[in-house]
């Protein structure tokens, strides 16, 4: 029965003892963190995914807090949640945001297997960043579309897939959120974030070869040959010409169309327009 | 007594050397020559002629872009047609210099006789001196990754030469154009090596070859008692035992002297050695006593299908398709053309691609030969630990570039690797290991490069 006591004394002694020893040092080395971050962390969508640009979710939240004691969280923003996560982490850290354009992937080649005839066979490790360390790839074209699918394997949100028929990825509107990570991915630097546009409508360049135009168009029928035309045709200077590649601003761009029209190599794209007809052509304008 | 070689890993794949007896032979000019402008490791060449020049054989064409760079002159005599983009080996369209071919007429620098210049009738000629020839005459390493020569020959600060190693070992399968030079060429390639020994202010010198080419080690023994008997400097023909890749820098110095240069930043001369290719002896020997800029090289056409390979001394800037035809024309079916051998060579997409400096080689593969089998799971066998001869884990260097693991590939040394591709070859797995690797060497060095900047 003695020695029972005993050590229920000498334990109960210790943790009394470390419990002091606890508390003293939780009180003195005790690390400050703004409650703030873990509520906009608990905001935000947890994928990780760095398209905003920090490592993470946390450390946007911690990013967001910090610029909120400067006074403007403006030129952050989540790719993932859009403008609807923004204003709630807005709300919570009193600050207003203004809501940027809604943007979306695009796949800037349009080298499909009938556009661009493959004149090799490549027989390495099938990845885009391979393949692209190797040379120009089975195709003439040294820098279009590599077709293994490095985009398709870095999206995290099932955005992008490969089109067996093209060869070209195909990205999902409604699943892309812009984190960028294809982007990276992609050794050619094909995929571009451009402006959604309004009803999902965009006009755009669909290749990104810097060759002469005899020798692009060589390599690839549907290649950007670099012939000014569509710079001369549209009438809001949204289109530049450098180094034999159409490049369209798409803040300047207006959706007029006439770029696609006379593009000869059919390079400028125009996707989610309504069939052709004139007068739904011109209401757009005027919109 | 044992022949010497590297300490660890090698393979020895099949030597196919079809073209060892086929004597050199002069390939005609061709109608147009393509001057690309980094034919060199370094910054790339920047033209002095324009559209509608008329050039010399000997004719600078583009000097040197910066320290690590070398001049090109033209090889041949004609007028320029354009300065453009042209595909190069390396795949992509690189800007480069096209002269249409006009007769043949030389500069008249340039000593066209055969006779041979020995280095004790030249007195003018200082270290100094034969350094700055070299630099001028646009020599690079003539081995395949072609360094700019005079840069090897001044050391950095805390370095001291104390040899140089005439690389003649030809390791790679099918390539036989330094064997030829060797034997039709070996007084000069003597000459050569007493003027990079005399640049490089060493007494020592030594000849590394392998024991599969016995007459090249019997002529440049009986040649060095000739030359080097009564002479300050000691020159060895070291016999080296068959084994790739004994042509690369690490393993030759290894193998001849006996001392392994520490991992990258690290190079040959911090171990005292000075590695120079047989050709680039050669190509020495005639900037520097011929007044002759580095516009030939002997290159060696060969492949099982071809009807005629042979060795060929050919202008730089000749389209290979040219040489190809000289040899039977491109065999039927789908090939694989290589500029270089079929271990180290760069697989190319087009026929037009011109001799550079550093092209030994085209090898033409058949589909068959070159075609890569299936890839299996890894077996864990180590045999490409066995084979590496830099002494990594290439299964595992594969695996963390895969896994895009730079950091921890970088703990592994993998900006060590030499991208000999023993590994890939002896994988029983067939698995595409150099490929992963060399992905993640590329990724490794670019990341410490931006680390230094910072």
């Amino acid at each position: 029965m003695n020695s029972i006591i005993i050590a229920v004394v000498i334990l109960g002694g210790i943790a009394f003892v470390a419990a002091i020893v606890l508390f003293v040092c939780s009180k003195k080395f005790a690390v400050f963190e703004d409650p703030r971050i873990a509520r906009v962390n608990e905001l935000l969508p947890g994928a990780n995914c760095g398209g905003c640009g920090f490592a993470g979710c946390n450390a946007m939240a911690e990013a967001l807090v910090k610029e909120s004691d400067k006074g403007s969280i403006e030129g952050i923003s989540c790719p993932v949640g859009g403008a609807e996560v923004m204003s709630q982490v807005a709300n919570l850290l009193g600050m207003t945001v203004a809501n940027g354009e809604p943007q979306v992937a695009v796949i800037r080649c349009n080298g499909t297997c009938e556009n661009r005839p493959r004149i090799s066979q490549y027989v390495g490790l099938r990845t885009c960043a391979a393949m692209n360390a190797c040379g120009a790839g089975e195709t003439a074209c040294g820098y279009g579309c590599l077709g293994c699918g490095d985009c398709v394997n870095a999206c995290q949100f099932d955005a992008l897939h490969m089109n067996e028929e093209t060869g070209l990825p195909e990205v999902d509107e409604n699943k892309c959120v812009t984190c960028g990570a294809c982007v990276k991915a992609c050794p050619r630097h094909i995929i571009e974030l451009r402006k959604k546009g309004p009803k999902n409508r965009r006009v755009f360049v669909s290749c990104v070869n810097r060759d002469k135009g005899a020798i692009a168009m060589k390599a690839c029928k549907s290649a950007c040959i670099g012939c000014g035309k569509c710079a001369k045709e549209c009438q809001f200077e949204a289109i530049t010409i450098e180094e034999n590649l159409s490049y369209i601003d798409f803040t300047k761009c207006r959706l007029c169309k006439k770029c696609v029209a006379i593009c000869p190599t059919k390079a400028i794209q125009a996707v989610n327009f309504p069939l052709p007809k004139n007068t739904e052509v011109k209401k757009e304008v005027e919109a | 007594m044992k022949i010497k070689t590297f300490s660890i890993g090698g393979i020895h794949p099949d030597e196919n050397k079809l073209t060892h007896e086929v004597p050199t032979q002069s390939a005609p000019l061709p109608t147009q020559a393509i001057f690309p402008l980094s034919q060199h490791i370094g910054a790339p060449a920047k033209p002095v002629v324009k559209k509608g020049d008329f050039v010399k054989v000997g004719t600078l064409i583009a000097e040197a872009g910066g320290f690590v760079s070398a001049p090109i002159y033209s090889s041949v005599s004609g007028i320029v047609l354009k300065i453009d983009t042209a595909i190069d080996a390396t795949g992509y369209r690189k800007p480069a210099i096209f002269i249409n071919v006009e007769g043949d007429e030389w500069e008249p620098s340039i000593d066209r006789t055969e006779k041979l210049e020995l280095v004790k009738d030249h007195p003018e000629l200082t270290p100094e001196e034969i350094v700055n020839r070299i630099k001028l005459g646009g020599v690079t390493g003539m081995g395949g990754a072609g360094f700019p020569t005079f840069i090897k020959l001044c050391p950095p600060p805390k370095a001291k030469a104390e040899c140089v190693i005439i690389n003649a070992v030809e390791c790679e399968p099918y390539i036989t154009a330094d064997y030829r030079l060797m034997m039709e060429h070996s007084d000069e390639i003597l000459v050569g090596l007493e003027l990079l020994m005399k640049a490089a202010k060493v007494t020592r010198g030594y000849i590394g070859i392998e024991i599969n080419k016995p007459a090249a080690i019997k002529l440049l023994k009986q040649k060095c008692n000739e030359v080097f008997c009564n002479s300050d400097y000691k020159v060895e023909v070291v016999p080296l035992q068959q084994r790739y890749p004994q042509g690369g820098e690490k393993q030759l110095v290894d193998a001849v002297i006996g001392r392994q240069v520490p991992a990258p930043p690290a190079i040959p001369v911090n171990v005292g050695a000075i590695v120079q290719n047989v050709g680039t002896a050669y190509a020495v020997y005639e900037a520097v006593m011929k007044h002759k800029p580095l516009i030939e090289r002997y290159t060696t056409v060969t492949g099982k299908k071809l009807s005629k390979p042979a060795n060929y001394l050919v202008r730089i800037g000749t389209p290979m398709l040219q040489l190809i035809d000289l040899c039977g024309g491109m065999p039927e079916d789908d090939n694989k053309v290589l500029a270089g051998g079929p271990m180290m060579g760069k697989a190319l997409t087009s026929t037009e691609v011109p001799i550079c400096k550093g092209t030994n080689a085209v090898t033409i593969l058949s589909g068959d030969e070159a075609r890569r089998r299936t890839p299996a799971p890894c077996i864990r066998c180590a045999k490409c630990v066995s084979a590496c001869p830099m002494g990594l884990e290439p299964y595992l260097l594969a695996k963390l570039s895969a896994f895009k693991e730079w950091e921890r590939a970088e703990r592994n040394d993998i900006v060590s690797c030499i991208e000999c591709g023993s590994c890939q070859f002896t994988c029983p797995a067939h698995r595409p290991l150099l490929d992963n690797i060399r992905l993640g060497k590329s990724t490794v060095m670019g990341i410490i490069k931006s680390r230094q900047i910072k």
